[in-house]
């Protein structure tokens, strides 16, 4: 995560939205926020409330020495309500999730309930992401440049492709397609069977 | 003859004589109101007196104005008491059913409200309490007459509600809202041994499937009923059973169907029920079975044919191309609900640009500052406007802003009720509001973010909620969010005389925030607080106040133990429930997580779970 201070500040791993250049005092505050809610997750203790959902976001820090993902009763919106909601969501055949892909200018949105599969999966990052060469996603893990991780309910970075297609639709919150090189000092948690595995350290 | 502070006389709920006619003694001293002779000077005999003072009570409904009246004379107490028969109970262990039943001897509808209003959110653990059973069972033998019984929050069974069934012959109205444990085969008890059922309404309840057919168990050869509303029961209804109820129900005004009714089906029924004035659609979506699919091209004709419609709601699948169905009677709707519809603006502006006449209104923030624009341009009657979220996250996506309040502000001059959800918000347009709304009586701000400050500007948001309070003169109940510090609390003791119902959540610097409300605001009923930074002794500072509440409720706040016992210790009529969650074992633990108090006439409730301690 270092910077070289080289003008590979495109490549500096940031979890803000595109274009988001540290302009005026405000926007500097925020990318602290988010470096310092980076290190947090390798840190295994993410604060989903940090994460950086864009420019609005405006968090006294201060008050948060804990690092609680979801508060309870938070919004207060009644349990029937958010029943209803999360029911008629589900029933919608539509289940949208950011995509962030190091070295990309911004981010993309892919709905998941469009894809079949994992490979079908790697398909639609291809046609996101095309002209950044992350071909042979899964196919050959071992080669591929890039791991793509996602960030699930709980907040926790997983690699993609461990657990059922279904299971996954239901927790992904967010992807993320990392550079390989950027794996080291992760804690990615993982059933450890994966070739992709054995090549992080 | 007014007595002291310590009787718990207060508005809503029925005054209470601590030591007088109920004869215990509490060991409160305070003037004894038995002893002393009515003040009414007469040359007829008391009888007499008590005869026509009963017939005239007979008309005062109103429960103020009878709490009022109870607190004259002893005479007048017992004349009111005698004739009162509507109770309204605004925490069920406030009174126990005896002393209920001993006071009141007439009462024949009976309205009672449990957990604290937090269980909502899910900050109350399963079975903390608010038992129907105690009530039901007493009442069963007490008041064979009942005709009502209203209940809010409270824990239901199924055999409390054959219990019911059974007690009482005449019985005709049932209205259980939030409340839970229950299931569809209590609702079948009821439906088959309730013969002069007028009104069955289930309100955001949760209520189980049992696989009963409870719909079938109405009486085949036709009802009273004048309402059936039934939108929270997930469980499917078997159709042919419900059409022949509707068909064979022909007072029936208000019918609110759950999501398992289609469409097409909710044409039949609309046909067989044209004298409708409040409809719930159910789905509003096609069913699976295509034969359906037909009769969606007369559902606008449906709706103009029922020419007494003033309120819609449903919507729960709605299918969106479908929603202009509801044109013919928009022009006429004073109420109408789509807080489950998932539409933009764009289909909103359809509809809403007919409904001239909305006085209520509910939303879904999928119809964006736009959608609200709209609803500002027409809608110059409207009350109440409830907005709700979409994605109820804090760090989700905003579909609202400080752009829909204050375009709203500018068109529903009237506005007297608000609930506002967002991600954002700016001091400027909340003054808008106040400015704007002189008439605002409830103002309910939700700023999603935790301690999100003013986005504009990066203040604080106490100068947006100082407004409300100073410019709102009739404001009764107000709700904060958003960063705020002291100062905001410091407007609201200053301003906020009328205040009776408040509710903060991650605001406040100290102790004196919570101190300024305590003093400051006179009429104050229910408070709750969750994390906020208020300790033992702003929870002191209030203990002048604490018998005219209903209660007090603090989570995740900076309470001790100790300061909690101390104010169980110097208010006797006061119960202190320390609650834990369900899993903690370190009862060692000095730092209160949450709090719940209320006054009482009856000391330490015995139905407490392992969790709650009550001090």
């Amino acid at each position: 995560m270092a910077k070289q201070g080289l003008g590979l500040e495109i490549t500096e791993l940031r979890l803000g939205l595109p274009g988001d250049n540290g302009n005026g005092p405000s926007r500097d505050n925020k990318n602290e926020n988010k470096k310092r809610v980076f290190s947090e997750i390798s840190a295994a203790a993410d604060d989903q409330n940090s994460s950086s959902r864009g420019d609005h976001h405006r968090k006294n820090q201060n008050n948060n020495n804990n690092n609680k993902t979801q508060i309870v009763g938070w919004p207060p919106v009644c349990s029937y309500r958010k029943k209803n909601n999360a029911a008629a969501q589900a029933d919608t055949a539509k289940l949208y999730v950011k995509v962030s892909m190091d070295g990309a200018p911004f981010l993309r949105k892919i709905d998941l309930k469009t894809h079949k599969g994992y490979s079908d999966l790697g398909v639609g990052f291809e046609e996101l992401f095309g002209c950044y060469r992350i071909g042979g996603l899964w196919k050959d893990s071992d080669s591929s440049e890039y791991i793509p991780i996602y960030e699930d309910k709980d907040g926790d970075w997983m690699l993609v492709g461990d657990v059922p297609w279904e299971m996954f639709t239901e927790s992904c919150k967010r992807l993320r397609i990392m550079k390989r090189s950027d794996a080291t000092g992760f804690g990615l948690q993982s059933k450890p069977v994966t070739n992709a595995e054995t090549q992080i350290k | 003859m007014r007595e002291e502070k310590t009787e718990m006389s207060e508005d809503e709920d029925m005054t209470v004589d601590l030591g007088g006619a109920t004869g215990g003694g509490d060991g409160v001293t305070h003037e004894a109101s038995s002893s002393q002779t009515c003040s009414c000077p007469s040359p007829f005999p008391d009888q007499v007196l008590e005869i026509v003072l009963e017939n005239v009570l007979l008309f005062l409904t109103s429960r103020r104005d009878r709490n009022a009246v109870s607190l004259v004379c002893k005479s007048w107490y017992r004349a009111e008491a005698f004739t009162r028969s509507e109770l309204f109970i605004g925490n069920c262990y406030a009174v126990s059913p005896r002393r209920a039943i001993e006071r009141f001897r007439g009462v024949r509808s009976l309205m009672l409200k449990g957990k604290p209003r937090f269980a909502d959110f899910s900050l109350v653990p399963p079975n903390w309490g608010a038992h129907f059973l105690p009530w039901v069972s007493t009442m069963a033998t007490a008041y064979p007459w009942l005709e009502k019984v209203y209940l809010k929050r409270m824990s239901v069974t199924d055999g409390d509600l054959k219990l019911l069934a059974n007690s009482f012959p005449g019985f005709k109205e049932l209205v259980l809202v939030c409340c839970e444990g229950f299931g569809t085969s209590g609702l079948a008890a009821v439906a088959s041994e309730c013969s002069r059922l007028r009104v069955l309404d289930l309100i955001d309840d949760d209520v189980m499937d049992d696989e009963v057919d409870w719909i079938s168990c109405f009486p085949e050869t036709g009802t009273c009923l004048e309402s059936l509303v039934f939108d929270c029961v997930e469980c499917p209804v078997n159709f042919e059973s419900l059409e022949q109820l509707v068909a064979g129900s022909p007072s029936l005004r208000r019918l609110k169907l759950n999501r398992h009714v289609s469409l097409g089906q909710l044409h039949r029924l609309m046909v067989r029920a044209p004298q409708l004035t409040h409809l719930g659609t159910g789905s509003f979506s096609l069913s699976e079975h295509p034969a359906q699919e037909d009769q969606e091209a007369n559902l606008s004709e449906a709706f103009a044919t029922c020419k007494s419609l003033v309120c819609l709601s449903g919507f729960r699948d709605i299918v969106p191309s479908y929603l202009p169905t509801i044109h013919p009677a928009c022009a006429k709707l004073t109420s109408l609900n789509l807080s489950y519809a998932n539409i933009n603006a764009e289909q909103l502006k359809s509809v809403i640009c007919h409904c001239h006449k909305l006085q209520t209104f509910w939303v879904l923030d999928s119809v964006c500052d736009e959608g609200l624009q709209a609803v500002a341009a027409t809608c110059k009657e409207l009350h109440e406007l409830r907005v709700f979220p979409m994605d109820a996250r804090e760090d989700g996506e905003g579909f609202v802003s400080e752009v829909g309040l204050l375009a709203i502000s500018q068109g529903c001059r009237k506005l007297r009720s608000i609930l506002y959800f967002c991600q954002e918000m700016s001091n400027a347009a909340v003054v808008a509001m106040s400015q704007n709304c002189p008439e605002l009586v409830v103002f309910r701000l939700c700023i999603m973010g935790r301690h999100r400050p003013d986005h504009v500007t990066g203040e604080p948001m106490d100068e947006g909620f100082g407004a409300i309070v100073m410019n709102c003169k009739k404001l009764m109940r107000l709700a904060v969010s958003g960063l705020l510090t002291d100062k905001a609390f410091s407007y609201i003791g200053k301003y906020g005389k009328l205040i009776r119902t408040l509710s903060v959540a991650f605001a406040g610097d100290s102790d004196m925030g919570l101190t300024y409300v305590l003093e400051g605001c006179p009429k104050l009923q229910k408070l709750e607080i969750r994390d906020s930074p208020f300790g033992d002794s702003a929870l002191l500072s209030g203990l002048h106040h604490y018998y005219n509440m209903r209660f007090l409720w603090m989570s995740s706040c900076k309470l001790s133990l100790e300061g909690c016992k101390e104010v169980a210790r110097m208010m006797p009529h006061l119960v202190v429930e320390v609650i834990r969650d369900r899993d903690e074992v370190d009862t060692t633990d000095d730092a209160v997580e949450k709090l719940y108090m209320y006054r009482s006439l009856e000391g330490h409730r015995l139905d407490v779970p392992s969790y709650v301690t009550i001090l």
